[in-house]
This record gives structure tokens, C-alpha cells and sequence, in this order.
């Protein structure tokens, strides 16, 4: 009798606490379009698959006035649940209480569920929404917010850890979610800055929206802070899941396999690359032209356009690709580009994702404005990270291989374990335009038609380097295939290099241009 | 692809002219401006405290031109060569922006 009277106790005590910031805060969380954050661990998760921790915990808040309120869980929902009916641990900041602010209780919280990640060695997915720091509990909430970084930066590239922003993430908590691996955001929900627009107005007099200065589209498109964007919460959601099926479950392992499937492309490989060098195609389509299902999973897709980095299959296994994208800016390299790959080609390292490269890109993006922004360091962070990188290591050269740029994209040279070339390839030092201007220049000067000597010797350098025989000469590389051969030899290639062992000096860690 | 020629920008790297897209950001670039020593320029938002000289003012190297707050702290800005206030583009209590021109200078004649 006592028990039964215990255990109502108990349901009555839990659904008290799981009303979160009552129904008032729940109807403004949805009026402003936003799912609560227990329908949010819901969507993600296995269904009936969440186990939650620390439901009773309540904050310490001492001043102000601060003893005398009750704050549901502290602001923050922590537990455990699975996907694709593996472990994963997740947490939910609860806009509806305190504005989902940070106090003590509420980070160690967080650093609970993110320390029992790491050591269980499960994914971690942090779901961001919070005013930020409790000001009432001062020196405290900063303290926990260096704890989370601390923790995030312990488990980076040991166990994946995703963040999702959907809602206010400003001042010291967008740092969480910037040294995580993936960045979920959603388009007039997620607004991360550090000073906001208040600030700014009252410093500079200057008006900007929130969503200007720090939303979804923003940090998609123009900062990179940003990793996926979605129109909804719900969409966000379906991106989370589909993420989570490409990549292991921590660094020992790899990823799952699935069955091998064709590629249902509707276009022919050899019909996508237009003839002339100079005009542009969409490097996507042979991407999805190799890999199973025709499926690639973009990362980034709005930032630095002119590299494509991404997920596919190939064969049933997961493999990233990162490519030049002659349709924007032709497909060069610049400071926001290297960033991009550079950053993917770490993640793929560290969880064991062999990395293939499809090449087509005219060399720098020349500028004042890129050897001003560093285009030295940033385009150094490629070449550390293709010569650092152990995993598997293909490229394949469609067109364009000028110069620095054919170096850095994981040419032989900096430890690619297969280079192919289709025969369309121009591997050279220079564009045949540049390089004839350099090499025969007194000739085109001395000439009594500098315009038609000019094209005569463009078209001599053409003929003589533009193709990718010079490169297969000397063997740096391996073979010249038919475009349609491509992912047969991708196929063999990866199968080959499944057991790769490729040790380097132990060292406590490299020094990478950051 | 020829049909698709008409949206396509040209795009040049090292001579060859490419036709292809710009991304939003690409098109945001500032064109570079070498730094004109005639102008005082804002190095951080703030907001004007003091403005010491009047225009057609003839002030030596080294002295005040300006006292501003910015990050909690007070700088004074300097004249970097003896020579002729022309412009002055602010007033106290203005805020200014990163790399605002606040003053324009003129060398003294002769």
C-alpha cells in the first residue's frame, strides 16, 4: 500500500518537472514556430528510445532572489537514446525555463551526459537554445560554459558531437558548437553572434536585425560557422539522421555498411564535362554519376561554393568527397575553400572515412583581398591536412591541374595512395594561356604579330602539356581511364586500401596553420 | 553547354578567362584602396569624445586631434605630420564605426 502511495508520488513529482516552464512559456516557445525541447530529443531519436537523467536537479542560484524559484531541471533536459538502434547521448537546452539559461546545475549537466559520451564512446548530439549565461549566478555560468568547452575539445575526433541551434545561441555558448564537428541550423530560429544587435546599436549606432547579423542564412552562406541548413525544425531533423548513418560511432570504428547499390544517375559521366576547359559543369553531378544510389549528402553547400565536400557510398561504404566546383568562381582555391576541405579532410581522418578527391581547378583565386585575408596560411591548412591524413587517399584529375592547386589536392606528392587522370586532364604548372605568355614571351614579343604568335604558342603548349601523359610519364599517376570507368576503379581502389597501415612519427601533436 | 553561356560570368585566373558563377560572398569583396596618408581613419568603433582642431587649422606633428572611447578606454588620435586640418567629420558625442574618416589633412603649402 505504502508503495503504490511512493510510486504516485514519484509520477506526480516527474510530471511536474517534465512541464518544463509550464504551459504559458510552452505556448510562446510555439507561437515563435519552435518545438519544445522534448519533442525536439523525440524527433531525433528512436522512437520510445530516450532515457532521461537529472530530471530533479535544481539549481544553486543563491542571489537576487534566486533561492525562492523553482527552475524544472535547471533549464536543460540530458539523457540517453538511440539511433539506427545504436547508443547515443543527447541534451536539450529548455528555452521555456529561464530562457534555457545557463547556470551551474545546467552545466554540469551538460558535461554529465557529455563525460558518460566520451567514455562510452557514442555520438553526442547538444541541442542549443538559451538566452545564455544566468547573470544571476555570475562568475558560475561562465565556469560551466569553460567546462563544455573543455569537454568538447577532449572529445573532438574520439566520439562525433553534433550541435543543433534552434533558438537564441550568443555571447560564450556559440563557442560549444563551434568546436564541435557539425552545425545544425534552421532558418529564422537559429541566430548565433557574439555581441548582439543591441550591443552594436548602442556602440555604433548601427541597426541590424538579428537574422542580418547572425542567422541561419548568415552563417551558412557567409561566415561557414555554420554546416547544414534547413527550412524547419523538422527538416533539420531528417538532415541529423541522415548525417548520423555515414559516420561511425566513435574513432575505432567505421561506419556502417550498407548494401552495395548502382548509381541511378539519369546522365551519362562522359556527358557531363562540357569539351571547351573554359566552361563550367556541376561537379555534384559526378559525384552522384559514382556513388551508390546516385546519393551525396553535402556538407557546407552554401559556403565556399567552389568546393564541394560531402558524403556518398561507394560499394556500401562511406567515403568523403571533396571536389572543385567549376561552376562558381571556376573552381579555385581560396581562404574559405581550404578552410572547408581542410576541416572535412580531418573530420574523415580522425573516423576513419577514406577521402576521395575529384580535381578541376584553374590554380588561386588572385586578389589583394585574398593574400591580405592570409590565402598562405589558409591554403597551407590543405596541404597539412591531405599529408597528414592516414585514411585511404584517392584522386581523381577530370580536368584542370594547374600549378600549387594540383599539388594541394592530394596529389602523389603529399600521399595519395591512387592518382587517376581521365583523359581529358591538363596536369601542368600553368593554364596554357599563362604559361605560353612566361615561356615564349620573347618570341610573342618579337614577333610581327604578337595577337596570332600568342595563340600559335598557346596552342603549342597546349598540344604538348595540357593532357595528363606528361603526369603519367614521370608516375605521378597511375593510370589514364575512361571517365566510365571511374567507379569501378574507385571501388577496387578502396577495396585494396581497406587494411591501409600508414604510420608516422609519434608525436604529441602537429602544429597546423590555424 | 553553349546554351548556357548567357548566366555565366567570365572569370579570369592567370590569364584564361573561365566562364562560371560568383558566390554572394565573392561579390561582397571591398575593392583594396591603398591608405592615403591625408586621411584619419577610426581603428575601432567608438565614440567621439573630443575634437581638439577646427578646419583650416595648422597643427604640428604630435599634437591632439582627437580623444575617443572604444572598448571602455580612451585614445587620443595624434597629427602624423606637421601640416593643415581641411576636413573635420565628426563631432563629440558621434560614433563612429571601424575605419571611419573622421578627419582629412592637407600638406602646408610650399
Amino acid at each position: 500500500m505504502s508503495l503504490k502511495r511512493n510510486i504516485l508520488d514519484l509520477r506526480r513529482r516527474k510530471k511536474e518537472a517534465q512541464q518544463g516552464g509550464g504551459e504559458a512559456a510552452i505556448g510562446k516557445q510555439v507561437a515563435m514556430g519552435k518545438k519544445t525541447a522534448r519533442e525536439r530529443i523525440k524527433a531525433i531519436l528512436d522512437d520510445n528510445s530516450f532515457h532521461e537523467y537529472d530530471l530533479f536537479v535544481e539549481h544553486t542560484g543563491k542571489d537576487f532572489d534566486m533561492e525562492k524559484k523553482v527552475l524544472h531541471g535547471d533549464g536543460v533536459i540530458i539523457g540517453t537514446g538511440a539511433m539506427y538502434n545504436q547508443p547515443v547521448c543527447i541534451y536539450a537546452q529548455d528555452f521555456t525555463v529561464a530562457g534555457g539559461s545557463l547556470g551551474l546545475m545546467h552545466a554540469r549537466k551538460i558535461t554529465k551526459i557529455m563525460d558518460h559520451a566520451l567514455k562510452m564512446r557514442v555520438p553526442i548530439i547538444g541541442i542549443n537554445d538559451s538566452g545564455g549565461a544566468r547573470i544571476q549566478e555570475g562568475v558560475n555560468s561562465l565556469a560551466g560554459y569553460g567546462e563544455i568547452f573543455y569537454r568538447n575539445t577532449e572529445a573532438s575526433g574520439v566520439i562525433p558531437q553534433l550541435s543543433v541551434i534552434l533558438g537564441p545561441c550568443a555571447g560564450g555558448a556559440v563557442y560549444s558548437p563551434a568546436l564541435t564537428d557539425f552545425v545544425f541550423v534552421v532558418e529564422n530560429i537559429s541566430k548565433m553572434f557574439i555581441t548582439g544587435p543591441g550591443v552594436i546599436k548602442t556602440v555604433l549606432g548601427e541597426e541590424i536585425s538579428m537574422e542580418e547579423l547572425g542567422g541561419a542564412l548568415v552563417h551558412s552562406e557567409i561566415t561557414g560557422n555554420a554546416h547544414f541548413y534547413a527550412l524547419s525544425e523538422d527538416e533539420c531533423f531528417e538532415q541529423i539522421k541522415k548525417l548520423i548513418s555515414f559516420i561511425p560511432w566513435n574513432n575505432t570504428q567505421k561506419a556502417l555498411r550498407f548494401p552495395t547499390q548502382a548509381p541511378t544517375f539519369p546522365v551519362s559521366i562522359e556527358d557531363i564535362v562540357p569539351g571547351d576547359p573554359h566552361y563550367p559543369y556541376d561537379i555534384r553531378d559526378i559525384i552522384k554519376a559514382i556513388t551508390d544510389s546516385s546519393d551525396f549528402f553535402e556538407i557546407m553547400e552554401l559556403f565556399a561554393r567552389n568546393m564541394v565536400i560531402g558524403f556518398g557510398r561507394i560499394a556500401g561504404n562511406t567515403v568523403g568527397f571533396v571536389a572543385n566546383q567549376p561552376m562558381y568562381l571556376a573552381g579555385v582555391l581560396d581562404c574559405d575553400s581550404s578552410d572547408k576541405a581542410a576541416r572535412f579532410i580531418r573530420y574523415c581522418d580522425a573516423f576513419n572515412i577514406p577521402i576521395v578527391t575529384l580535381e578541376d581547378m584553374p590554380g588561386y583565386l588572385p586578389g589583394v583581398d585574398q593574400e591580405h585575408a592570409g590565402v598562405i596560411r589558409h591554403g597551407a591548412k590543405l596541404l597539412y591536412a591531405y599529408s597528414e591524413a592516414t585514411v585511404p587517399k584517392v584522386t581523381v584529375i577530370i580536368r584542370k591541374a594547374y600549378g600549387g592547386g594540383y599539388i594541394a589536392m592530394n596529389s602523389r606528392h603529399l600521399g595519395a595512395d591512387f592518382v587517376y587522370a581521365w583523359p581529358t586532364a591538363e596536369i601542368a604548372v600553368m593554364g596554357p594561356e599563362g604559361a605560353a605568355n612566361i615561356v615564349f614571351r620573347k618570341e610573342i614579343d618579337e614577333a610581327e604579330n604578337p595577337a596570332e604568335m600568342r595563340k600559335q604558342k598557346i596552342q603549342e603548349y597546349k598540344d604538348k602539356f595540357a593532357n595528363p601523359f606528361v603526369a603519367a610519364s614521370k608516375g605521378y599517376i597511375d593510370e589514364v581511364i575512361e571517365p566510365l570507368e571511374t567507379r569501378a576503379r574507385l571501388i577496387h581502389s578502396l577495396e585494396i586500401s581497406e587494411n591501409k597501415v600508414d604510420k608516422r612519427p609519434t608525436k604529441k601533436h602537429g602544429i597546423p596553420p590555424f | 553547354m553553349e546554351e548556357n553561356k548567357p548566366k555565366y560570368e567570365v572569370f579570369v585566373v592567370n590569364t584564361a578567362q573561365y566562364y562560371t558563377l560568383h558566390t554572394k560572398k565573392y561579390g561582397m569583396r571591398k575593392k583594396w584602396q591603398p591608405a592615403d596618408p591625408n586621411e584619419i581613419r577610426s581603428f575601432i568603433p567608438g565614440t567621439i569624445l573630443e575634437v581638439f582642431v577646427t578646419p583650416g587649422q595648422e597643427v604640428a606633428a604630435g599634437e591632439k586631434l582627437i580623444k575617443y572611447e572604444a572598448m571602455k578606454m580612451q585614445t587620443i588620435l595624434e597629427m602624423p605630420f606637421t601640416g593643415k586640418v581641411k576636413e573635420v567629420l565628426v563631432a563629440e558625442g558621434d560614433k563612429v564605426r571601424k575605419d571611419q574618416l573622421m578627419i582629412v589633412l592637407e600638406e602646408l603649402a610650399e
